[in-house]
């Protein structure tokens, strides 16, 4: 497989966020181009991918028009500009129908801008759909979409990771150059790694929530889904920063992240630790997975990185209390879907109560995931339960922080496994949520302490080929550094193949 | 032993915030249904509370003003329910770290000073309005109010009687009207409050409270207390157990009804609110404030009474209303018109009040025209209007359709002088007693009280204007001559 492969014929959108922005601000090729080039690859691709819920093709084309008129009448142009990009289905476009994968929101169409939205109109970007997802972001194989699952751009019958899993398949297949998902517990990473791309979740507070559909907002944050660690920091750049509207944003400046990664330099000096708990001692971890981890930390050593063990002995106890906090929040935060001022309302005959709305509208409107996470919710913060479930899962929440914070003083980054296992057949675990819930294993435990992470392609696995991500941790509002020493691996690793149109495995 | 009741109010009052307090929505009463709603206050998914800060400013000067500790660092939590007027599901409110914890409020009553202690005040948006019985097709919802930005007072049981209730109550609205805090406006739902109700025997322990909701007036607040402690002594007297309720006020049919039991209760599953981060507010912002809290009415009614000698009862209608209070006193001054003081709080809170309540004239129509009333007072203290001249100037201004101040000048124009001089007053008496021939005899004869009547007889023909007292004198004299 090779980058050649996928390039439908003077195809210029298989270019990434950085190549793409140089190209159209150079005049080397039109954003109208560009963004018809991106909305045939969507035709090509769509039929079995399914990566998309809403393709905007006329507003995508008109965006980038006004692209090409501005730099026809020389206009500055934005750090993006006519570079086109995806929206994960959590997250408000103005005018573009939003359902966060749910049939509980099936026609309805947010009035605002989301904070992270209107910050990539601002810097040029052509924004070409929003990307399916697991029903309130619930999920871990994008098989809980009231839609129907994003395919695996590699093997269509695997799942493409969740719930950020139609941007994840979009991003590996070249449809746009790349684009926004959230990660609640590992929702960017996750995906990213079993569709082969970068997913990179910031710090809690770096980026606004300010018109994202809440999971769990403790644990929600807006991340990146690219085809490079450079244009994650491209994209990361335009998005992050303070909000008004988001009152846990941070007012601390963001540096310029993608100026800083040019070229690669070395890790000399770098300190990693490899949590033992993540690889040594991790329970469920593949051995291809675990054999291409371990060439990757040689990789990241041979380039002068300190490569170290470190133990984080509370991860273990990380899932139980993610599945307990972010439950508990998701009862509150999905409250506000009663049938009453949007979304989906029972057809009830006149008469019929008040309780009868709310249970038969929610009974109709959410899958059984999102159900089952309510009622868990729900449970763990009623009376009698509250301080065995909820509360106690703070405290782990507190230890597992705690535990980062000291592996943190000692190291630059934490490196290891961002999913146990390559992506899996579809319907595979369809009927076992449990452990559905522990493919989160790596990835909650950096929304549990807010920390940034990031997941990039290591060499694929051994036996099946398919997409094997490494994960790195980094210091609360430190993406710089975390970025740089993504981008230094990547650049050890070389260039990574992309599956083509013509690679199906049926 | 008799029982005694256990009161304890709590008192959500609305705070004096142009916006909402997580959005930009204005919060000013009586717009159209939803005008003032946005995609915060609607719950839209991905809208976000901000918090606002005059709201915190407000809360703090609460605390402040009535002796609380205020928390550096507290924090805001979900309330869980379902009804439509709740557009999120939850509240945000503050229940295991509030903004001002402790405090206490005095209040003088009958029976000497009366301390009821505050166990804490916390901020809370409030809810919308559901409309039950506007449209046959169903309830309506106005979100107008949902998000407008809430204290809640949190009283200790410490109150004994109703009237004790109603005291605390109408001082602590005296206190959140004078710091600016609250308007309230108990009719408009500024102002609300819920009464926790128990009955004991002195020394025993507190019995069985029941919590009644929706009390919206003074009047409320008292019928509902008394009538819940006579309700559970019967109870308990009749050999039965008062449960654990929360009841609603029928002020209709003067008694309180079940709404829902103990077991009913909601499980309102609280938990840290974790799109606000924890409020902090800083020490110096306490201090700031607390240096410029305005005098409070306590200090007002004794600052009156030390050096105007103005009746304490007087003072506390005028302290009512700080607008009232600042032009009472801006209308003295603080010349030799402050002698008048006392008489004129009297004036103001009597003869002024009463007119006032039979007119159709706006507060700010009767504070405007206060000094123009202190002439008038003045006049009359010193007999330069006879009572009757008074009511006349009173009854036919405030019935006038122009401003107060200017239909009294009119009327105290119109209404004349008194007749103090005994030659313009001859005639009249002369001809009175010259009429009443036979009763003149009889006040020679001794019978004394009869000088009554002829005061009576002359005060009438000169239509009220006449001087009383030269009037006696000039009778007298002429009767005894
Ligand atoms: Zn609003």
């Amino acid at each position: 497989m090779l980058h050649a492969a996928l390039s439908l014929p003077g195809a210029p959108a298989v270019m990434g966020v950085v190549e793409t922005a140089h190209a159209i601000a150079a005049g080397a090729v039109r954003a109208s181009d560009v963004a018809a080039a991106a909305l045939a690859r969507i035709d090509a691709f769509e039929g079995d991918l399914h990566a998309f819920l809403h393709v905007d093709r006329t507003g995508a084309l008109a965006a980038a028009e006004r692209v090409d008129a501005d730099r026809r009448a020389g206009l500055p142009l934005g750090p993006l500009a006519g570079v086109p990009v995806h929206i994960k289905d959590m997250i408000a476009v103005a005018g573009m129908p939003l359902t966060a994968g749910s049939k509980m929101l099936a026609g309805w169409t947010p009035p605002l801008d989301a904070t992270v939205v209107a910050r990539l109109r601002a810097a040029g970007a052509v924004l070409i759909g929003k990307t399916n997802q697991d029903e309130f972001a619930m999920g871990s194989s994008n098989e809980n979409s009231a839609f129907g699952p994003s395919r695996n751009p590699w093997d269509r019958t695997r799942v493409a990771g969740g719930s950020s899993g139609g941007a994840a398949a979009a991003t590996a297949a070249g449809l746009g150059c790349g684009g926004l998902g959230t990660d609640t517990g590992g929702s960017v990473r996750q995906p990213a790694a079993l569709c082969g791309v970068v997913g990179f979740k910031p710090t809690w507070g770096r980026v606004s929530r300010a018109g994202v559909v809440a999971f769990a907002s403790s644990l929600d944050q807006v991340g990146t889904l690219t085809r490079s660690v450079a244009d994650a920091a491209a994209l990361y750049t335009a998005i992050a920063g303070s909000d008004p509207l988001d009152a846990t944003s941070d007012p601390r400046p963001v540096a310029d992240c993608a100026a800083d990664l040019t070229e690669a330099k070395d890790l000399r000096g770098v300190r990693l630790g490899v949590p033992i708990e993540y690889l040594d001692a991790a329970d469920g971890l593949d051995a291809g997975v675990r054999q291409r981890i371990e060439e990757a930390l040689a990789t990241l050593a041979q380039r002068g990185a300190d490569v170290r063990r470190v133990s984080l002995p509370h991860v273990r106890f990380g899932i139980a209390a993610y599945y307990l906090v972010c439950t508990a929040e998701a009862s509150a935060n999905l409250q506000r879907y009663d049938g009453v001022r949007f979304g989906h309302r029972a057809a009830l005959a006149p008469g019929a109560t008040l309780d009868s709305l709310y249970a038969t509208s929610r009974g109709e409107g959410f899958g059984p995931e999102v159900k089952r996470r309510i009622l868990l919710g729900t449970f763990a913060l009623s009376a009698g339960f509250h301080d065995a479930y909820y509360r106690k899962a703070c405290q782990v929440r507190r230890l597992v922080h705690d535990d980062f914070a000291r592996a943190l003083r000692d190291c630059d980054a934490l490196v290891g496994p961002t999913s146990p296992v390559c992506a899996w057949p579809l319907g595979a675990h369809a009927h076992d949520p449990l452990a559905m819930y522990l493919m989160d294993i790596f990835t909650v435990s950096a929304n549990l302490a807010g920390l940034p992470a990031l997941s990039v392609p290591a060499a694929p696995h051994p036996a099946s080929a398919l997409p094997v991500g490494l994960q790195f941790v980094g210091r609360a509002f430190d993406e710089a550094s975390l970025l740089r020493v993504a981008h230094a691996f990547e650049a050890a690793r070389g260039p990574c193949a992309w599956p083509a149109p013509a690679a199906r495995s049926e | 032993m008799a029982w005694q009741g256990v009161i304890g109010l709590e008192v959500h009052a609305q705070l004096r915030t142009r916006s909402k307090i997580f959005c930009a929505c204005p919060t000013t009463f009586g717009a159209a249904p939803n005008a003032h709603t946005c995609p915060v206050c609607l719950g839209h998914p991905g809208a976000l509370p901000v918090l606002n800060e005059r709201a915190v400013r407000l809360a703090v000067v609460a605390g402040l003003a009535l002796d609380c500790a205020i928390a550096t660092r507290s924090r805001f939590d979900r309330k869980n329910y379902f009804y439509p007027d709740l557009p999120k599901g939850y509240q945000i409110t503050q229940v295991t770290a509030p903004l001002c914890t402790g405090g206490h409020l005095d209040v003088a009553t009958a029976a000497g000073v009366v301390r009821g202690r505050i166990h804490h005040i916390h901020l809370e948006e409030d809810a919308g309005k559901s409309i039950h019985d506007a449209s046959p097709a169903g309830t309506l919802v106005d979100l107008n109010r949902a998000g407008t930005p809430l204290i809640e007072i949190v009283g200790e049981p410490d109150l004994r009687s109703a009237d004790d209730a109603v005291a605390w109550l109408r001082e602590l609205r005296a206190i959140l009207r004078h710091t600016g805090v609250c308007d309230g406006n108990m009719e408009e739902g500024s102002l609300r409050c819920d009464a926790n109700v128990s009955v004991h025997r002195p020394n025993a322990p507190f019995g069985t409270r029941c919590e009644i909701k929706n009390l919206n007036s003074f009047r409320a607040v008292r019928d509902a207390i008394a009538h819940e402690i006579e309700r559970q002594q019967a109870v308990i007297d009749a050999g039965g157990v008062v449960l654990q309720q929360t009841r609603l006020w029928d002020a209709e049919r003067s008694r309180t009804l079940p709404m829902r039991s103990k077991e009913e209760a909601h499980d309102y599953r609280y938990f840290p609110e974790p799109d606000l981060l924890p409020l902090h507010v800083a020490p110096e912002l306490v201090a700031e404030l607390r240096a410029a809290l305005p005098e409070l009415p306590a200090a007002r009614r004794a600052r009156w009474s030390a050096a105007w000698g103005v009746p304490a009862a007087a003072a506390a209608v005028l302290c009512d209303e700080p607008v009232r209070a600042d032009a009472f006193e801006r209308a003295l001054g603080a010349g030799p018109a402050a002698d008048l003081a006392a008489a004129f709080a009297l004036f103001v809170t009597g003869q002024v009040q009463a007119a006032h309540q039979r007119s159709a004239r706006t507060d700010a129509d009767v504070d405007a025209a206060l000094p123009v009333l202190l002439d008038v007072c003045a006049r009359w203290v010193q007999g330069r209007l006879t009572n009757k001249m008074l009511a006349d100037v009173l009854q036919s201004a405030f019935g006038g359709d122009a401003a107060l101040g200017a239909e009294l000048e009119r009327a105290l124009a119109q209404v004349g002088a008194v007749v103090t001089d005994a030659g313009a007053l001859a005639p009249t008496v002369d001809a009175v007693l010259a009429e009443h021939a036979d009763q003149a005899a009889r006040y020679r004869a001794g019978h004394t009280p009869v000088l009554g009547f002829f005061v009576g007889q002359v005060m009438r023909r000169l239509g009220g204007r006449g001087d009383a007292q030269a009037v006696q004198r000039l009778l007298q004299q002429r009767l005894d001559q």
